[in-house]
């Protein structure tokens, strides 16, 4: 059985003046129909590019290399007309920043009624009545009244709906939301995660969620794929990626945010180092240099780690033995991990 | 309104990690704080249109050596309230008494003097640093700028300051964009660490950052704390990095404080429904607990500051108003000892996910 998204050995490179940059090197997952796939990952860990390289969005300056299939559509290699076409219509995409992604000279109802019509070829009568049961769908009051307002009239949240209507025109069979609530107030934040999970559920859409925040990928996605470098270096489903994480990166994300359901503790544990430069990514495995557990110079420095399963459909990219992973984890991870408010901790 | 100004007692120093004990005592002392914002329309001949309360009524102290957390989202006025504090806005009414002395309209030539004493450390490490000048004369600004003699002159100075925030002290010579973001937030705390301040305040300081690089900054922060007896006050919209990080919390709203109280009451046991709604909403990273847990959803977005609603700022999203929320603000009032709440009808339930499971 195959999946509605398959995305195999994906790489995208671009050059700039300082050198290449491997942006994404390597990413392969799936998403079926119904499932939400929450990608983690920090600033440069490729997150973003890999959506915009599956919205066929990446031209010009950037090499995109693999494959990506959408209900047997091969992208990668695909006229540009036919991904345009298929964009917006059986893709879509929310940002992080809906006021920079809306046009601020045309009304809301406009760009989602000339999405529609573009994609549908229906009248214009038919597509502002879409339009109104979107937004209305998305929950804006009295769409009506505000489908010819214009962006700037609409506060973050109001606005991110809009997107999300637009989003939606078409019935996509896959909807990429690339850090749809950064930019947001945590109350709002919570409505739009409610939001996309219903409307997923009401049309059986697959979603990507791209997010740095873990605690969202843990309240809605079925699985988490865990990116550094732009390398996948965990995933698995939400249960073995929270509570049987095999990678020191993945480590080092669950224990170094505060968290409400634990005491607080008197110091945090942060991950030390920053982020490598893309340019100039650690041989072998690259998260090396700041890895507590790692084992010098071999291999940790010198071979990349296979991204192999561990048990089922688990995958990581580490070169500790799975003995080694799990009694580190039980050892030190488990106790600064495990929330006080569950049973048996 | 304005009740309970002083807060003198000396409920659980637990949590105060002991270094408020030397000296005790209060540093900073707000009271009745306005901030209000006209809005004109008109090139020449300006007219006032409207009145934007970013700030409006706030009565609260800060501890010498203690972490005061400020919330709440965005619009609420936390911001407008460290730019008040740090004198770099004037109040339009209220006071402020920094070290026993009232600096609230004091003019900015006078004001300069006493931000040797009060720091603050911003949101976006970049925007903050000019990207013209070296890391030296970034973080030796503030010697020159206040006269400041130093022993072996102003570049040791500096560079003591470098390795003092875990940056390397020969990058002297670089330049903003040299460094991380997270590096780049190191180099404005040494900046308003360089005249060894008694008061930092510290606007989202760690928002921007990444999460990894997140915890280190905190940690910084906390260990630069102890070492050199600051008082923070801490604003930030993410409630669980405010709960690490502070003795004290206060909630506000529209402009207005609406509960304050030990870091422990506000997250264990929460008066005002919008601290709940708060709480609830913020996602936990494990599923379980997460998705198991009773989230309240708040309808709509928080109101226009122009024309906020009468009465309590909050009823318009609150699921217990009733019609004296409508027609009659209820003051920050003391419901427990320490613990102040302005609300008519504060909830008396344990905090939800720290419950029943």
């Amino acid at each position: 059985m195959t999946s509605l998204l398959e995305v195999e050995d994906l790489r995208v490179r671009f050059s700039t003046e300082d050198g290449v940059v491997r942006a994404v090197d390597g990413v392969s997952f799936e998403v079926d129909r119904g499932q939400t796939l929450g990608i983690v990952g920090e600033s440069g860990s490729g997150k973003s590019v890999t959506s915009l390289a599956i919205m066929g969005l990446l031209r010009g300056r950037f090499t995109v290399e693999g494959s990506v299939t959408l209900g047997g559509d091969e992208l990668v290699r695909a006229d540009p007309d036919f991904v345009r076409e298929l964009r917006g219509n059986r893709m879509a995409m929310i940002f992080q920043d809906p006021l920079s992604s809306l046009h601020p000279y045309y009304t809301v109802g406009n760009q989602i009624i000339e999405a529609y019509r573009l994609h549908t070829g229906a009248t214009k009568r038919v597509a502002r009545k879409r339009a109104v049961d979107l937004l209305g769908r998305v929950g804006i009051p009295q769409p009506e009244g505000r489908i010819d307002d214009y962006p700037h009239q609409f506060s973050g949240g109001m606005r991110q709906r809009v997107m999300i209507a637009m989003a939606l025109a078409c019935d996509p069979e896959l909807l990429i939301a690339d850090e749809p609530t950064t930019a947001l107030d945590v109350t709002v934040q919570a409505q739009i995660l409610n939001l996309i999970a219903d409307l997923q559920e009401e049309f059986g859409t697959a979603v990507i969620l791209i997010t740095h925040d873990l605690g969202v990928v843990a309240g809605v996605a079925d699985e988490a794929l865990v990116m550094y470098a732009g390398r996948p270096v965990e995933h698995g489903t939400l249960r073995q990626v929270f509570y049987e994480p095999r990678h020191p990166y993945t480590w080092g994300l669950l224990s170094s945010v505060t968290r409400l359901d634990r005491e607080p503790e008197h110091r945090l544990r942060p991950i030390s180092g920053n982020p490598p430069s893309l340019i100039d990514v650690p041989s072998g495995c690259p998260f090396h240099p700041r890895c507590p557990y790692r084992m010098l110079p071999e291999p940790c420095s010198t071979e990349v780690p296979e991204y192999a399963p561990v048990n089922g459909g688990h995958l990581v990219a580490c070169h500790l033995s799975e003995q080694e992973r799990t009694e580190t984890f039980a050892r030190d991870i488990l106790p600064r991990v495990q929330s006080s408010v569950r049973k048996g901790g | 309104m304005g009740s309970a100004t002083t807060n003198t007692t000396s409920s659980s120093t637990a949590d105060t990690t002991g270094d408020a004990a030397g000296t005790g005592g209060v540093l900073l002392e707000v009271t009745g704080l306005r901030k209000h914002f006209p809005i004109k329309r008109g090139i020449i001949f300006q007219k006032q249109v409207g009145l934007v309360k970013a700030v409006d009524g706030l009565n609260f102290t800060v501890r010498r050596g203690e972490t005061f957390g400020l919330v709440g989202e965005s619009g609420c006025g936390k911001s407008t309230t460290g730019r008040l504090l740090t004198r770099l806005l004037r109040p339009t009414d209220g006071q402020i008494v920094l070290n026993g002395q009232d600096i609230s309209y004091l003019p900015q030539r006078q004001v300069r003097p006493i931000r040797r004493d009060m720091q603050m450390i911003f949101q976006d490490p970049f925007s903050s640093l000019n990207p013209r000048h070296t890391v030296g004369s970034i973080v030796g600004a503030p010697f020159r700028l206040q006269r400041v003699e130093t022993e072996g002159g102003i570049k040791r100075a500096v560079q003591e300051l470098l390795e003092l925030v875990g940056l390397n002290p020969e990058h002297y010579n670089r330049y903003p964009h040299e460094f991380s973001g997270g590096q780049a937030q190191r180099i404005g705390i040494a900046r308003a660490l360089a005249l060894r301040p008694k008061l930092m305040v510290c606007d989202e300081p760690v928002s921007a950052l990444d999460v990894s690089i997140r915890a280190q900054i905190i940690n910084l922060l906390q260990d630069l704390q102890e070492e050199f007896d600051l008082t923070y006050v801490f604003i930030a919209h993410d409630l669980s990095v405010v709960r690490h990080i502070s003795d004290r919390v206060a909630v506000m709203y529209l402009g207005h404080i609406v509960e304050l109280g030990e870091a422990r009451q506000i997250y264990q046991h929460p008066l005002h429904p919008y601290t709940h709604a708060l709480l609830s909403a913020i996602p936990i990273s494990d599923p379980d607990v997460d998705q198991a847990r009773e989230r309240i959803l708040l309808t709509g977005d928080v109101p226009s500051p122009l024309n906020p609603p009468s009465g309590c700022p909050f009823r318009t999203r609150c699921w217990k108003a009733q019609d004296i929320c409508r027609t009659e603000r209820p003051p920050l009032a003391e419901k427990a000892t320490g613990h102040q709440v302005a609300c008519h009808f504060p909830e008396d339930r344990a905090l939800i996910p720290a419950s029943d499971r």
